[in-house]
């Protein structure tokens, strides 16, 4: 079962869809959420990475600070800057 | 006369071009209202998503922020007021600085300092020209603005907010809501010591209990600046909503104030010409009389 992503910046919404699971980043250091993970809110480190693996293939996107939000609903990436770099 | 029939094509004319000038504003005007919209509702997943954590994090923490704490005997005030860089945009920014100054006058009431940020030429050339001190101004993107520019502002209110050594106590924030095309009023809000808003839909569900990574207190620290420059950058960005929508109405009225001008020396002139006209007649008339007498 897929959980629901959005990578959000301030100026657009940058990519959301379903993905089997992700990788990021955060201070304390690389963190995997798979679907079902327990509310988590975490600080990203600048200039990193978000990895996300889809029924489609894989996506990644550069992530420059930011948070990660995992609720029951599914996981936002809150980003002060975020592009995608692979994968659409 | 044809003097005056010259004085009154001439007009004419003038005002025509002008039109065609005031007409394209509008235009242009019109088309960056929806831009704008466009971008506020771009904006706005982040900033429901940002306002949805923090009031989250601070429903589940105790955690006493700087940011969201009252100071016991607030003294010094700042007031961030947004105008535009351009003007001809009707009120637009003169009623922004009127509910600033009258901010201002309620907090000099309440024995509290004020202490001006201004973004926009307008509004720096408002203080400027009255000798009014400004803490620092910011210029040359009423539109569009960016995230980088609201980042900026709200950088430098928050370091001003925190600093240990002549530090503000409030910090408040006047700008231009955009209510529809028609409608945009000026307001102000305070937005720090921050009073957390609830998001616009109801919320029956209870708030996640969250896990911090790496705190709730490093999480806190992080969060709450961002929060502060989304809710700058929603300001900023309804503010250049509410600029196009002020110019194109004020563009829409001296458009039609043209056709009315036009109108009026039109007749003014086919009357001129009229009164040349019969004045010729009657000169001629009166002149072929005469020789007529004369023989």
């Amino acid at each position: 079962m897929p959980m629901r992503v959005a990578i959000v910046s301030p100026e657009a919404e940058i990519w959301t869809g379903e993905a089997d699971r992700l990788v990021a980043r955060t201070l304390e250091g690389e963190i995997g959420v798979l679907p079902r993970h327990a509310p988590m809110l975490g600080v990203l480190v600048n200039d990193g990475e978000v990895r996300l693996k889809t029924g489609g293939g894989d996506v990644v996107a550069k992530v420059d600070g930011g948070f990660i939000s995992v609720t029951a609903e599914g996981v936002s990436i809150l980003a002060e800057q975020a592009e995608i770099t692979t994968g659409a | 006369m044809a003097g005056q029939l010259r004085v009154y094509r001439r007009r004419i004319r003038s005002v025509k071009s002008t039109q065609k000038i005031t007409r394209a504003m509008e235009l242009i005007a019109a088309s960056r209202i929806a831009k704008a919209q466009s971008r506020v509702a771009a904006s706005r997943p982040y900033a429901d998503e940002i306002t949805r954590v923090i009031s989250a994090v601070a429903s589940q923490t105790t955690v006493d922020h700087p940011l969201t704490t009252e100071r016991p005997n607030p003294t010094k005030a700042a007031v961030l007021v947004v105008t535009s860089d351009r003007g001809l945009a009707g009120g637009y920014s003169s009623n922004a600085l009127r509910t600033a100054n009258e901010l201002v006058e309620l907090l000099r009431s309440e024995n509290k300092e004020a202490l001006l940020y201004v973004i926009g030429r307008k509004g720096v050339g408002y203080y400027r020209f009255r000798g009014r001190p400004i803490e620092a101004d910011y210029t040359g993107f009423s539109e569009p603005p960016t995230y980088a520019d609201a980042k900026a502002a709200g950088e430098a209110l928050i370091e001003r907010f925190t600093r240990e050594e002549d530090p503000v106590d409030e910090i408040h924030l006047v700008y231009t809501e955009f209510v529809n095309t028609l409608t945009q009023t000026a307001v102000a809000r305070r937005i720090l010591p921050m009073v957390l808003e609830e998001t616009s839909e109801p919320t029956d569900t209870v708030p996640p209990l969250y896990e911090f990574e790496p705190s709730a207190e490093d999480v806190l620290d992080a969060l709450l600046p961002r929060y502060v420059e989304s809710r700058l950058y929603t300001a900023l960005l309804e503010s250049a909503a509410s600029e196009s929508a002020a110019r194109r109405r004020a563009m829409k009225a001296a458009t039609d104030n043209a056709d009315e001008l036009i109108k009026t020396y039109t007749r003014a002139a086919n009357s001129a010409r009229q009164d040349a006209i019969t004045q010729e007649i009657s000169e001629i008339v009166g002149g072929a009389d005469a020789l007529a007498s004369a023989e």
